[in-house]
């Protein structure tokens, strides 16, 4: 589980300051938000927008165009099923209906009580130790039904 | 003296349970007071045994695994520190298993032999030689010799490397960078991974060999923010090269700067084309760039650019130290060198296996990949990724080479091999090809954007049984266009997936087959 920090702007702007005048800042500037914030708030685009010399409208398209980025607080736990090929060849589909069914929620979703955001993932390069999958950042190779119903678990604590 | 135990610290082998196996070693160590030093190494490739565990001794590297957190207690009863050889997880000479013994390493001859965060046993195991002999040789020089090796793109494209640097260095700017593209986003991919978790260094010289060559002072490495190991495994190198001046302002002692920085992606595959990793680096949405102009002459920020894969540039420091005709002298027709192939999805043995090209699809997934962990029949190999297309077994004689993939409408890509066995729904992996095209396109041209939306309604139709003929014949249209009008390769090889799977498997996109079910 992972404790982010509450809005606000003055910390905000000293996330982007110290990023401003770097070559090409705006993708560091928005991972450190997020890693603060647990996502990037709206409220921080003009700070981005006014620091970097851009117009919000840029700073926008770049937050929604990177599936990273979050608009808004995820879950406390945060589950990643990979769903690519190598996985699909090693039955992660059936692995995402099991944890959708558990969870209440399709992939992308937050449980209403805001314990898991489950999310599909394409690709954590542990191919040939598929299936693969990420809780809270830790990755979990050779995944089953058993593995994955710890994970699950897990995230009751 | 105590025992010398090596445990990866590859993601591959911390997502199966390396990092307590490790803890529990040295817990386990200490209650029973025998001395050991355990080093956490890059992975050997050998995924199946992974924890693979290895003790030194006399007669050299002794390998136990899979080891698990479990396994710790008996292993140490079967006294394994001393290479013991009477216990389950026992494999023997880890160089001796027959899967590392057939490979020929050469990128990855250090990967998984030494420690990644350690610079000197880096230089110890032949490390900087090839940065020694380029300073010596000169830019002219290096360059021709990336040429002469006949080293190729290894992201997919295939391009010649010397070509590409030869480009770059004639460019004029005041300015020049090189860019590593770590956006490792192929499915059944990770030798990049692998490498820069376990011999960092080795892209590290890599890099600087290049921006020596083309007269570059910047690099950057733009990594996948899914590789959070690489990232630390990075840094450190970076840091640990910068400060024994290997990279600054006199690299080496020489009058050439380099400095080198990792950034990270945000989870977009089509970051990995080249233009739009370039977009993404500058801090824009990852929107592809028509060419030309090319980067080679209007790259990042607008500057001469380098941009190569991490394996094209890992290879590098072999090439200058060896020598080009060393490296040239593996492989067939115009593929020279070695390939690190990666066997993935339903294989007995998966894991990373460097070979000359030329070794055929049939002997990597029957012979070394053992065939599918399931013990089911092989139904379809997807080969080079998302964009690759699924090979049957009737064409499992195709030789692992750039020419010979292509002559058979397929490619290598960035060295993937993804298996599937008999229980794989082809139309529903056709869709998917599309579904994942609709998912990761950037928008920028309509053949991809719209073009893959359309491709997997009109294939729901088809599952549904909605006049197949007809929309069947729409797909194999639409696919043209993807192909033939696309701005860059996402929209144009998705039909690679998808005609692959029509053609070497029509029984699945048979309409009168009772698997036609109503989509959910």
């Amino acid at each position: 589980m992972t404790h982010y920090e509450p809005w606000s702007e003055t910390r905000a702007s000293a996330i982007i300051a110290t990023h401003v005048g770097r070559e090409g800042p705006m993708l560091p500037i928005l991972h450190d938000l997020q890693h603060a914030f647990g996502y990037v708030p709206d409220d921080a685009i003009p700070l981005i927008a006014s620091a970097l010399n851009e117009t919000g409208a840029e700073v926008y398209g770049v937050i929604t165009f990177y599936h990273d980025f979050r608009r808004s607080m995820p879950g406390r736990h945060v589950l990643k099923l990979c769903q690519a090929e190598a996985c699909q060849a090693c039955g992660s589909d059936d692995l995402a209906t099991r944890a959708q069914a558990a969870l209440g929620i399709g992939l992308g979703e937050t449980t209403a009580d805001g314990r898991v955001t489950l999310e599909p993932i394409y690709c954590l390069g542990l191919c040939s130790l598929s299936p693969s999958a990420m809780l809270d950042g830790e990755i979990v190779a050779r995944l089953d039904a058993a593995r994955l119903d710890e994970l699950l678990a897990e995230t009751n604590q | 003296m105590s025992v010398r135990i090596y445990v990866p610290c590859d993601a591959a082998a911390i997502a199966v349970g390396a990092d307590k196996v490790a803890a529990l070693i040295e817990k386990e160590a200490a209650a029973r007071k025998i001395g050991v030093e355990i080093i956490r190494n890059g992975s050997r490739g050998m995924h199946w045994l992974e924890t693979l565990v290895e003790v030194v001794t006399p007669q050299g590297r002794i390998a136990y695994g899979p080891v698990t957190p479990r396994d710790v207690a008996s292993l140490f009863d079967a006294k394994f520190y001393d290479g013991a050889s009477g216990h389950a997880l026992y494999q023997g000479l880890t160089e001796q298993i027959p899967f590392f013994a057939k490979q020929t390493r050469l990128t990855f001859a250090r990967c998984g032999l030494i420690d990644p965060r350690s610079l000197d046993d880096y230089i110890a195991h032949g490390g900087y030689a090839g940065l020694e002999k380029a300073l010596a040789a000169g830019p002219v020089s290096i360059v021709d010799q990336i040429f002469k090796s006949g080293l190729r793109g290894r992201g997919g494209a295939g391009f010649p490397t010397g070509i590409k640097w030869k480009t770059v260095a004639e460019a004029q700017g005041a300015q020049k960078y090189i860019v590593c593209n770590a956006d490792e986003g192929d499915s059944g991919t990770f030798a990049d991974r692998m490498i820069m978790e376990g011999d960092p260094f080795q892209l590290v010289e890599g890099m600087t060999i290049a921006g020596i060559a083309v007269g570059a002072t910047r690099g950057y490495i733009y990594l996948r923010s899914e590789y959070p190991h690489a990232k630390i495994a990075l840094d450190a190198a970076i840091e640990a090269a910068t400060h024994a001046s290997y990279l600054g302002d006199h690299v080496h002692g020489s009058g050439h700067a380099f400095h080198l920085e990792v950034r990270v992606g945000a989870g977009a595959y089509v970051c990995g084309e080249e233009t739009s990793l370039l977009e993404s680096l500058e801090g824009k949405r990852g929107l592809v760039r028509a060419k030309p102009p090319l980067p080679a002459h209007v790259g990042l920020f607008g500057k001469p650019t380098v941009i190569n894969n991490v394996l094209s540039l890992a290879a590098v420091p072999y090439i200058l130290a060896e020598g080009p005709e060393a490296y040239a002298a593996f492989g067939m027709g115009r593929s020279r060198g070695t390939m690190p192939i990666q066997l993935a999805g339903n294989l007995k043995y998966g894991g990373l296996f460097e070979t000359a090209f030329g070794i055929t699809l049939g002997e990597l997934v029957d012979d070394v990949g053992g065939g599918p962990f399931s013990g089911r029949p092989v139904k379809a190999v997807q080969v080079g990724g998302p964009l690759g297309a699924y090979f049957p077994r009737a064409l499992f004689d195709t030789p692992f080479d750039y020419e010979a993939f292509a002559a058979r409408d397929g490619l290598i890509g960035h060295g993937g091999i993804v298996v599937f066995d008999d229980t794989a729904d082809m139309l529903k992996q056709a869709r998917f090809a599309f579904e994942f095209c609709s998912h990761e396109s950037c928008g920028k041209c309509t053949p991809c954007r719209i073009g893959s939306t359309r491709g997997h309604e009109v294939l729901d139709k088809v599952i549904q049984g909605t006049d197949p003929v007809a929309n069947m014949a729409l797909v194999e249209d639409l696919c043209q266009t993807m192909k033939l009008s696309s701005l860059c390769a996402l929209g144009g090889f998705t039909p690679y997936p998808v005609l692959s799977a029509i053609t070497h498997f029509p029984e699945d996109f048979d309409a009168s087959k009772s698997h036609f079910e109503p989509a959910e």
